[in-house]
């Protein structure tokens, strides 16, 4: 099929074809590496991708090939190219989380995300360059250079899912697998004019996600359009026996595209060797995506400090007149606690972090580095040259807020407020809103290298962390450009109400057009 | 509270991450700018919160007691970076009397 | 004398491993002698992105630990990370269990007082948490090999107030703690194989001061005697430190057997922080008060209480009782036969000695053994109505075991059935005096005292089966 068409098409329209025989999953991968070669996705330009092989890819199509031609049902996803983050478990790639310590470790076992997508027809293409252990906001923390934003290849991509995301802007995969911690799909999604959402936490296995802060950590993706990431969502949430924090509410269908064309429903095959939960119960399909009538969307003052860049506010006030002209009601509202929120989860994350790394010692797999001092050295030498410097950094940082003395001060004090930022959000949504509507992110893309103070880079991630604190589920889709580089307006819901936030992404998608780009 | 030296070279001890001097300076430093904006979690009253108690709702999912082979495409050689007879190979401890430590 | 000067305190943690299939938080085996890392997956291995998930039947067997020690179980428990680097712990931190435990509050009686009272020792805590794997350190020059078989074996930890005033009231207490997890069948507690394992915290003070000394943490004991010993050389190495002027410091010491000792262990001290705080990856462990009850009252019954009971019902005295108790399996059987056979006294002399005896030559199981109780309580039988003689008796138990036939079809086959028929008794005699001409002369003369020597020649000709009764009989009528 040719590129052109290829980068158009979204998810299900990929699948339409290949279902109905119109393309061979075959030509749809060719095409995918074709416009991952015309773009640049190599080390030497975007440097999107850590790990892809053509052919490899090519040869998994056969077995979507033989469903076809056995007329067996191949899934929603029939040969649709995925990007997978490098954080999540894959088989045939390596997953070496963008980092020396684990550089060229091929997981003996995936990630049940990944098992999910593959058993609805997905074919895997790549793993996508990082903030190494997904810690950063501009993919700049990677060992293995910084990928650049498709928009402006001068600027970051955001992070930490910054190839996931550039991945997707380039038109290379209609989706792409990342990973949340603190907004590490919705900001680079911002970033790349591009939908990325965060699902509720317990929504998505974190089964073979490699631990960042396993309180805050869920699988995300990233889409072309609202659509392409409702049908990635669809496709991997549901319980997972093998991860006990996962949930088992039912997984409603979240995509439009099911609407009057009948596509078959997410597979979720439960197979002991799959430790796969139960399938999903599809709930009726949204509503028509052109009206928000009976909805109450609250914008919380503490998300549009006087410092957000005007344009920014601009366009998310354009957004906001969208909302009411499709009939919903717009309330000002307030999270009051949400401005604690860097501070809480600086401190969170990297405790947890820093108990998360420590299996990364060269005893069993990854880097090993031998001075031939004895064990201690060897530890210190492994992880001092396998650990790039902000990893280190939040390390100690997270040994420091858990050691002895600090522990109440610190850890202890921060859970307490974390609690507290989670009452703000069941508080406004018990009040009768349905949706949170913000800005993603206080400001559009950044040049490469232009954030050096920690804090400073930390602060991106503003607006966005305060979902992962609270575990409620997010999304960002683009709402307009800024000097040239896209800007998102963010969606919250309530808890396991991707539902809802969908819908209203739909809309906002539906009523901006063309204008969501400009 | 800011960061000493002497703690950045304990907490580097406790996380087995071999710091030079020249980089314990830098990260004295860095750490203490990071945890002063810290402090504002001091201010907030907390008293009344709840200790949460672990993630989620709901208690932890429990297994059967069934043993599953392992679900492994590779071989532990394949990633080992040291493996004789099948056990992994570590560098001798300096006090290898430490095991006490060990066995829980 | 220091033993009147210093005061002991001692206080144990006894690490026991449950006795379950399945890992703590994956699927792999248990079992042990598997090759080195063969029980693993990706689970226990810490391979990036793996999770735990709990084993049921690991909670089934601490929860009914905890209360056959009397604790109180706790409806919810928290599990943490114990967070230390040491190439068998494969994750860099040990899922346990830390402010919010499984359970707290129990005791356990040791023995009686002088006074006759109980001696009971208090149990602060058990808690849950998986092993570690193995290092071995002497299988190559400068090299630790790691075996990570044992890592994520479920454990519990039951740590004990600092009650224990004596070496031996610390044997007692560990003998009192293995026997009750015997008998609720959560372990197989082998200090041998390392199912159990023993930390004993040890410090001395003046009689009648309240205050605590400084404790010292002394490990490495592989047997309950060991424990004992190490506690003598530690009170010992603390009393004379004291007296020399010195004070304890607090340290962890390790017991070396060969040279009856204790040695610094060169961990550094101050080196620990173990960071503790709520494993994420799991949620708290909840347990319906409802089912916590129904665990209490489908508990097995407890030794102390078995005792009372089989001693009452059978008669059986305090010694007898502690001999069979030894194992589970062996007061089950016991108490089979003799309700069996009606029997206790016999029951019990049968069960220790000839069974016993076959037992400890064969090194069987009991639970396997041929002769099953109601086989031998039918033999009791056939001695008591005098089928057969005691003398027999032995003889067809032999043959029971090696053919497995019943002890009736056995003494048939064997024409060991007592005769107590006059004909055929009285024929024995008449030959026995024939064959004895001596004896008889002089028995039949008045020598009384040659009866028993002639009832053994009968007893003898008869191969056992004439009754003893009628021989003596016959005898003394005709010495008239
Ligand atoms: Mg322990
Ligand atoms: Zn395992």
């Amino acid at each position: 099929m040719n590129v052109a068409d290829y980068t158009r098409l979204g998810a299900a329209a990929i699948s339409g074809k290949v279902r109905s025989g119109e393309v061979a999953p075959s030509d749809v991968v060719r095409a995918a590496f074709e416009r991952a070669g015309e773009i640049g996705a190599g080390p030497d330009a975007l440097n999107i991708f850590l790990h892809a092989d053509e052919e490899a890819c090519v040869t998994e199509t056969k077995e979507v090939q033989q469903h076809l031609d056995t007329a067996a049902d191949v899934g929603i996803l029939a040969g649709v190219p995925v990007a997978i983050k490098d954080n999540i478990a894959s088989l045939g790639l390596p997953t070496t989380c963008a980092s020396r310590i684990l550089g060229g470790y091929v997981s003996p076992f995936e990630a049940t995300a990944v098992t999910r997508l593959r058993a609805n027809g997905a074919i895997i293409i790549a793993k996508t360059n990082m903030d190494e252990f997904a810690m950063g906001s501009s993919t700049e923390n990677s060992a293995f250079g910084p990928t650049r934003n498709p928009h402006d290849v001068r600027c970051v991509p955001g992070g930490s899912s910054g190839g996931s995301a550039a991945a997707v802007a380039a038109g290379i995969t209609p989706i792409a697998l990342g990973s949340e911690t603190g907004g590490s799909v919705r900001q680079p999604a911002a970033f790349c004019g591009v939908v990325g959402v965060k699902p509720t936490y317990g929504r998505v296995s974190r089964y073979g996600l490699v631990a960042f802060a396993s309180s805050l950590d869920q699988i995300g993706v990233l889409g072309r359009t609202v659509d392409d990431a409702a049908i990635g969502l669809e496709v991997i949430a549901g319980f997972d026996k093998a991860d006990s924090t996962s949930s088992d509410a039912d997984v409603p269908i979240y995509r439009v595209s099911a609407l009057g064309k009948p596509a078959p429903e997410a597979r979720h095959p439960d197979t002991e060797a799959m430790r796969i939960g139960r399938s999903p119960v599809p709930l009726p399909p949204p509503p028509d995506s052109t009206t928000l009538k009976g909805l109450v969307i609250g914008k919380p003052k503490e998300y549009f400090p006087e410092s957000l860049d005007p344009s920014i506010r601009a366009h998310c006030e354009r957004a906001l007149d969208r909302f009411r002209s499709m009939g919903a009601v717009i309330r000002d509202v307030s999270l009051p606690r949400s401005p604690l929120a860097i501070p809480v989860y600086y401190v969170l994350a990297p405790a947890e972090a820093s108990s998360n790394l420590a299996r990364f010692d060269g005893v069993r797999y990854g880097l090993r580095v031998d001075p031939g001092k004895g064990l201690k050295s060897m530890y210190e030498a492994t992880r001092s040259q396998g650990f790039g410097p902000e990893v280190t950094r939040r390390i100690l940082l997270g040994t420091y807020v858990l050691s002895a003395g600090y522990y109440d001060a610190y850890y202890k004090k921060a859970q307490a407020v974390r609690t507290l930022i989670a009452d703000d959000f069941r508080a406004v949504f018990a009040s009768g809103v349905h949706a949170i509507f913000t800005p993603t992110t206080p400001t559009p893309a950044f040049p490469i290298g232009a954030i050096s103070d920690p804090y400073e880079m930390y602060l991106n991630d503003i607006f966005t962390v305060t979902a992962n604190l609270a575990g409620v589920p997010a999304i960002s889709v683009p709402i307009g450009r800024v000097r040239r580089l896209p800007v998102g307006g963010q969606i919250i819901a309530a808890h396991f109400d991707e539902y809802t936030m969908f819908r209203v992404a739909y809309a906002l998608e539906a009523s901006l057009g063309a204008e969501a780009h400009q | 509270m800011a960061v000493t030296r002497d703690d950045v070279f304990h907490i580097a001890e406790l996380a087995r991450l071999g710091i030079d001097d020249a980089r314990a300076d830098a990260l004295t430093a860095e750490l203490s700018s990071i945890l002063a904006h810290m402090e504002v979690l001091s201010q907030v009253d907390t008293a009344q919160v709840p200790p949460a108690a672990g993630v989620g709702a709901g208690g932890t999912p429990l297994r059967p007691d069934a043993t599953i082979a392992p679900l492994m495409e590779q071989t532990l050689e394949s990633f080992a970076p040291s493996m004789r007879d099948g056990f992994f190979i570590v560098p001798r401890l300096a006090t290898h009397e430490d095991s006490s430590e060990s066995g829980a | 004398m220091t033993r009147d000067r210093y005061e002991m305190v001692v206080g144990l943690e006894v690490h026991v491993q449950l006795k379950t299939r399945s890992k703590a938080f994956c699927g792999c085996s248990t079992d042990f002698g598997a090759a080195p890392n063969a029980n693993t997956c990706p689970v226990c291995l810490a391979l990036p992105g793996a999770l735990p998930v709990l084993n049921e039947h690991a909670v089934q067997l601490a929860a009914r630990a905890a209360l056959g020690l009397g604790c109180t179980v706790n409806p919810i428990s928290v599990f943490a990370r114990k967070n230390y680097f040491y190439p068998d712990l494969p994750k860099g931190y040990q899922i346990s269990q830390f402010d919010q435990p499984l359970a707290t509050g129990g005791s356990i009686a040791i023995g009686k007082d002088d006074k006759g009272d109980d001696v009971r020792i208090g149990i602060t805590r058990l808690h849950m948490e998986e092993d570690a794997g193995k290092s071995i350190h002497d299988r190559y020059t400068g090299a630790t090999a790691i075996d990570l078989n044992r890592a994520g074996v479920p454990l519990i930890e039951i740590v004990s107030e600092p009650d224990m005033r004596s070496a031996g009231e610390a044997g007692s207490y560990l003998r009192t703690l293995k026997q009750i997890l015997q008998y609720l069948d959560v372990s197989d507690v082998s200090m041998e194989e390392g199912s159990l394992r023993v930390d004993a915290n040890i410090s001395v003070r003046p009689p009648g001061q309240s205050k605590l000394g400084v404790k010292t943490e002394v490990k490495n004991m592989n047997s309950f005697s060991a424990v004992e010993r190490a506690l003598e050389a530690e009170y010992e190495r603390q009393c004379a430190l004291i007296d020399s002027g010195g004070a304890v410091q607090q340290q962890t010491l390790l017991w070396d057997g060969a040279r009856g000792t204790v040695r610094p262990s060169r961990t550094k001290e101050g080196s620990h922080d173990y960071r503790y705080f709520p494993e994420p990856d799991l949620r708290p462990l909840i347990l319906n008060p409802a089912w916590i009850d129904d665990a209490r009252k489908n508990l097995a019954e407890l030794p102390d209480a078995r005792k009372k009971r089989v001693g009452a019902e059978f008669g059986l005295s305090s010694g007898e009782l502690d001999q069979l108790m030894a194992t589970p399996a062996l007061v089950d059987y016991y108490e089979a036969v003799a309700r069996q056979s009606g029997d206790g006294k016999g029951a019990y002399n049968w069960v220790m000695g000839e069974v016993s005896a076959s037992l400890r030559a064969s090194g069987e199981d009991i639970t396997e053994f041929r002769v099953r109780p109601a086989d031998l309580a039918q033999l009791l039988n056939l001695v008591r109505d005098g089928t057969i003689s005691h003398t027999a008796a032995k003889r067809v138990f032999a043959l029971m075991l090696e053919t497995g036939k019943p002890a009736a079809q056995v003494a048939a086959d064997e024409r060991l059935v007592q005769v107590g028929d006059e004909g055929a008794i009285d024929a024995w005699v008449e030959e026995v005096l024939q064959e004895h001409p001596e004896e008889a002369k002089r028995y039949l003369a008045g020598e009384k005292k040659l009866q028993g020597v002639l009832v053994g020649f009968v007893m003898k000709k008869s191969k056992g089966r004439a009754d003893p009764k009628r021989v003596n009989q016959l005898l003394s009528a005709r010495a008239g």
